[in-house]
């Protein structure tokens, strides 16, 4: 049994290669600047430096979250109910409404948020219906947009999420508090929404995560002028070349990103804490 | 349930579902217009269909789509494989090592891994272009390769391959006649995942990639500048084998399982 252990070691290589060093080589930049040559590397903090000492960079980091965090909200109001209905329906037609959730997954993302230019531009289907009512309003290239944009793309992932945590939840808790004298609300709010936290949180990673380092749904939504910090990074590698400075902010993200993963997580645990109080 | 939740459930199910599809049917429909504008529809016609397959960059970017995810599909799935039996026999800290280092692409945000790689394949020299493109998908495909097969592994009886070697089985019979079957489901599914994320990649891609060579995605970033009505013919034909393949593959086991019954009944 033992000589197919080193079946495993043509990929140890390999990950080494092409996933552990690009991290160190991400690092590396991030915390150098630019010399004349490789030799000439020193260590540094200046990219951060610049990075929080622009106003523009740092507009451009808050933009970014409260897209993110905007959409990411939406997403839970939205998309809890619906995964609520969904896990109540049985047999074939629960699979059918999964199948109808998943499908638009499968098709490529861009093509679906290209569908949105046309749907959302000045004399587009959407603002024809909208002047009908007298309502003249902008739609393409505005933070609406782009988050429009996010939520279309990032919900089924929600949606899914907490569809699978409700129905690996055991009825016979809501049928145990409703026979122990709870209303429907009082179940759903002490028994049904707490089980299902787990598949929130998990959702929230998977809608969050996208939506803080897109940059095709603001150029494409938002127009040139709507730039988040994907955007910022593209141009620092395909536009102006600056590899330490592109390489210090995709950290800054990374950090940013790890740090609001730990406060969910932890925002999670201290609910169940509470609810364990309560019970 | 009672009925009058019932039907404001129908509605809110029925609104998102709206949501979901409006674009979807927005592009299909749009594809058959005969003019050059998103917004009105001025009659059918199937110039855009015609365009788009006498388009050279358009159908090379669907040739390139198809043939890096066929290819980092089969790699990555045989790979991902051979790599998971291994580990499943390898010893504790080799395994926790490999399957974080494994799983860092898939929790990182695909333009971190995207710059890691462009950095990587500049400091080496090596041209961008199709090969470049091939590697990256295969580096971020292998991780759900694994991450599908593990699972699979775990529950499969060890006893089973030492049997097969004491029955007098050589290593690579005990694998291909016992292991590889047990785990067929798995191996499965995560070439489904692998090809559908290879498919679909832009980020990634759109770092890596050099000398013309795009993929659909690739494509539609740079066109959607100025208005092209082909890629809504290109996104219906898509739109069309995703549908088909999808309905298939949930269909197919239904009528199985109703054929499997009917014979079981004449038993």
């Amino acid at each position: 049994m033992r000589q197919f252990k080193s079946m495993a070691y043509p990929y140890i290589v390999w990950i080494a290669a092409m996933i552990v060093v690009p991290m160190l080589m991400i690092l590396m930049y991030a915390f150098t600047v630019k010399g004349n040559d490789v030799t000439t590397f020193r260590f540094a903090f200046e990219n951060f430096g610049r990075f929080f000492s622009d106003a523009i960079f740092v507009e451009v980091l808050k933009r970014s979250l409260f897209i993110a965090v905007v959409t990411t909200i939406i997403c839970i109001i939205l998309g809890y109910p619906a995964a609520y209905i969904i896990a109540q329906v049985q047999g074939k037609k629960k699979m059918i409404l999964v199948l109808l959730i998943t499908l638009p997954m499968w098709i490529n993302m861009l093509v679906r948020t290209y569908a949105w230019m046309g749907i959302l531009q000045d004399d587009g289907i959407l603002s024809t219906i909208l002047s009908f009512f007298g309502i003249e309003v902008k739609m393409l290239h505005t933070s609406f947009a782009v988050i429009l944009g996010m939520v279309y793309n990032f919900i089924p992932f929600m949606i899914l999420q907490i569809h699978t945590s409700l129905t690996k939840m055991d009825k016979s808790l809501i049928e145990a508090a409703s026979d122990l004298g709870a209303d429907r609300l009082q179940c759903f709010l002490r028994v049904t929404l707490p089980l299902s936290l787990p598949g929130v949180i998990s959702g929230i990673t998977l809608v969050f995560l996208p939506a803080v380092s897109s940059f095709f749904i603001p150029k494409l939504l938002g127009g040139g002028q709507f730039v988040l910090i994907g955007n910022v990074i593209e141009s620092q590698f395909l536009t102006s070349g600056n590899w330490n400075f592109g390489s210090a902010i995709s950290l800054i993200m990374a950090v940013i990103i790890m740090i609001s993963m730990y406060i969910t997580k932890k925002v999670d645990k201290g609910e169940h804490m509470e609810g364990g109080r309560f019970n | 349930m009672n009925k009058k939740t019932g039907i404001f459930s129908k509605i809110y199910i029925f609104i998102i579902m709206a949501f979901f599809y409006i674009p979807i049917i927005y592009t299909v429909i749009f594809s058959f217009n005969s003019s050059r504008s998103l917004t009105h529809f001025e009659g059918f016609s199937l110039q855009w269909y015609e365009k788009m397959f006498n388009d050279s960059t358009m159908m090379q970017a669907v040739f390139y789509t198809i043939a890096i995810a066929v290819l980092a599909t089969v790699i990555s799935t045989i790979v991902g494989t051979i790599t998971a039996i291994g580990l499943s026999k390898s010893n504790r800290i080799v395994k926790i090592v490999v399957e974080q280092i494994n799983s860092l692409p898939i929790m990182n945000p695909e333009i971190v891994t995207a710059i890691g790689l462009l950095m990587l394949f500049s400091t080496l020299a090596v041209k961008k272009g199709f090969m470049t493109m091939l590697l990256a998908h295969i580096m971020f495909c292998i991780p759900y390769v694994i991450l599908s097969i593990m699972p699979k592994l775990r529950s499969l009886d060890p006893n089973l391959a030492d049997a097969a070697l004491d029955l007098g089985a050589t290593p690579w019979q005990a694998l291909t006649k016992v292991i590889v079957p047990q785990i067929m489901p798995g191996i499965v599914s995560g070439a489904l995942i692998a090809f559908t994320m290879s498919f679909d990649d832009f980020v990634i891609s759109y770092f890596v990639t050099g000398n013309g060579v795009n993929n659909i995605s690739i494509m539609v970033y740079t066109m959607s500048k100025r208005i092209n009505p082909s890629i809504n013919a290109l996104s219906t034909i898509i739109i069309l084998i995703i549908t088909v393949v999808l309905i298939l593959i949930n269909v197919i086991p239904i009528i199985k399982d109703k054929k499997m019954k009917k014979e079981n009944e004449r038993i």
